[in-house]
């Protein structure tokens, strides 16, 4: 544990309910190199008694078996990475075992029922929707401290409203404005389940336009830049990352400086955040494989004057500021610990496919 | 050590101490190469992009 640990002295006890998955894979990695969290459990309904090592081959040395997820400990922090409506259903539970529960699926980031009953199948816990304050720190830093339902975004949505935020920060959008957002991902969104279309033959070097109108991230987009998006996502041939190109077009003039001074003002101070625009070396716009691993968000912008247009570049790796990096931030926030900490991977370089 | 602003961004920039005029600096916050137009006080400017075929 580091010096400067504000809270050197504490030592938080962590569940992962989901662990085997691989946000909850991403989670366990986050957590056992983390200075305040460790891990007293981890549950997979289908992997019980198993070594977390023969899921997630890079946690080997943990020494750690799969428990039931019906048989949850009591612990400080209780992260569950199940898929969408589980957490919904079982959030008293979890409060029964935990202080504070951090959820990486989408039932507790939209704000109201309605938003459920429309985007998804409904909500089965509705007064907890109040109370979950969303994970993004860029987002919701001042709501943060304290919050003990905590909900991760999507990881679409994510690299979205990233992109945007400060166009909006700076009042250079309003909130009428036409935006077109296309999104790229990998293959890891998905899930560790996958399904026919997830099979190695028949994803491997696609460009498949998944969710053309209608993606449910459009939900959280919607609520927290408080304008609908025209939004289309692809999956591609990466494994890990997703990268949004943003189409905006303005009602006025907008110029190189002002998007700077947006940017700028936006994430100058932000810890996790890149700014990627222009200048000179290879990688000139934000590249979600200059993320990969960690919880770093790459944003950028080129100015089109001939058509009116300002086109926004953001990347992260989905698993991590897009999942669970975003809910180990989160989290670090909310519990008054250093907001950076089990977050220091930087990166690789050069680097594959991630 | 003098400081100068990037005509790219606005963000400060430290310059070395043996800067001269004609060198091809990069700016640590945006990434821009800014040519040193003067030493006494520095000047940047844009320096001239080799084109590329980005599209091909």
């Amino acid at each position: 544990m580091s010096e400067d640990t504000p809270i050197d002295s504490e030592t938080l006890s962590a569940a992962v309910v989901g662990g085997s998955g691989f946000t909850g894979g991403e989670l366990l990695r986050l957590l056992a190199g983390h200075p305040n969290f460790e891990i007293a459990q981890a549950t997979s309904r289908s992997y019980d008694n198993k070594t977390v090592g023969s899921v997630h081959p890079n946690l080997r040395g943990l020494d750690l078996r799969f428990s039931s997820p019906e048989d949850l400990d009591s612990v400080d922090v209780l992260f569950a990475a199940t898929p969408h409506g589980v957490s919904m259903g079982k959030i008293d539970e979890f409060f029964e075992h935990a202080d504070t529960v951090v959820d990486l699926s989408a039932d507790f980031r939209l704000n109201t029922e309605a938003q459920y009953e429309e985007y998804y199948d409904g909500h089965s816990a509705p007064k907890y929707l109040d109370r979950s304050v969303y994970a993004l720190p860029e987002l919701t830093r001042e709501a943060l401290p304290g919050a003990d339902l905590i909900a991760s975004g999507g990881c679409n949505a994510t690299a979205t409203i990233l992109g945007l935020k400060p166009l909006f920060d700076a009042d250079i959008l309003g909130g009428s404005e036409d935006i077109v957002v296309d999104v790229k991902v990998g293959s890891s969104e998905g899930g560790a389940g996958g399904g026919p279309a997830s099979s190695h033959p028949e994803r491997s070097g696609i460009v498949r336009p998944y969710a053309p109108i209608g993606h449910r991230h459009e939900a959280e987009i919607e609520q927290f830049l408080g304008l609908s998006v025209s939004f289309t996502v692809h999956a591609v041939d990466m494994i890990r990352g997703a990268s949004a190109t943003c189409h905006v077009f303005p009602d006025g003039p907008v110029s190189k400086g002002d998007l700077w001074k947006a940017y700028r003002g936006s994430y100058e101070d932000e810890p996790f955040m890149r700014l990627v625009a222009g200048g000179g070396g290879v990688y000139r716009y934000p590249e979600p494989k200059a993320v990969a691993g960690t919880n770093y968000g790459e944003v950028g912008f080129e100015l089109d004057p001939s058509n009116k247009r300002i086109v926004v570049f953001s990347a992260i790796d989905n698993m991590m500021k897009g999942s669970a990096g975003q809910a180990i931030h989160g989290a670090n926030v909310a519990l008054g610990l250093e907001e950076t900490a089990g977050l220091d991977f930087i990166g690789l370089h050069p680097v594959g496919a991630p | 050590m003098s400081e100068a602003e990037c005509v790219e961004c606005g963000a400060e920039l430290s310059l070395h101490d043996d800067l001269e005029a004609g060198e091809i600096i990069d700016c640590g916050t945006c990434g821009a190469e800014l040519e040193v137009i003067d030493t006494a006080p520095p000047v940047l400017d844009r320096a001239p992009e080799l084109e590329e075929d980005w599209g091909e």
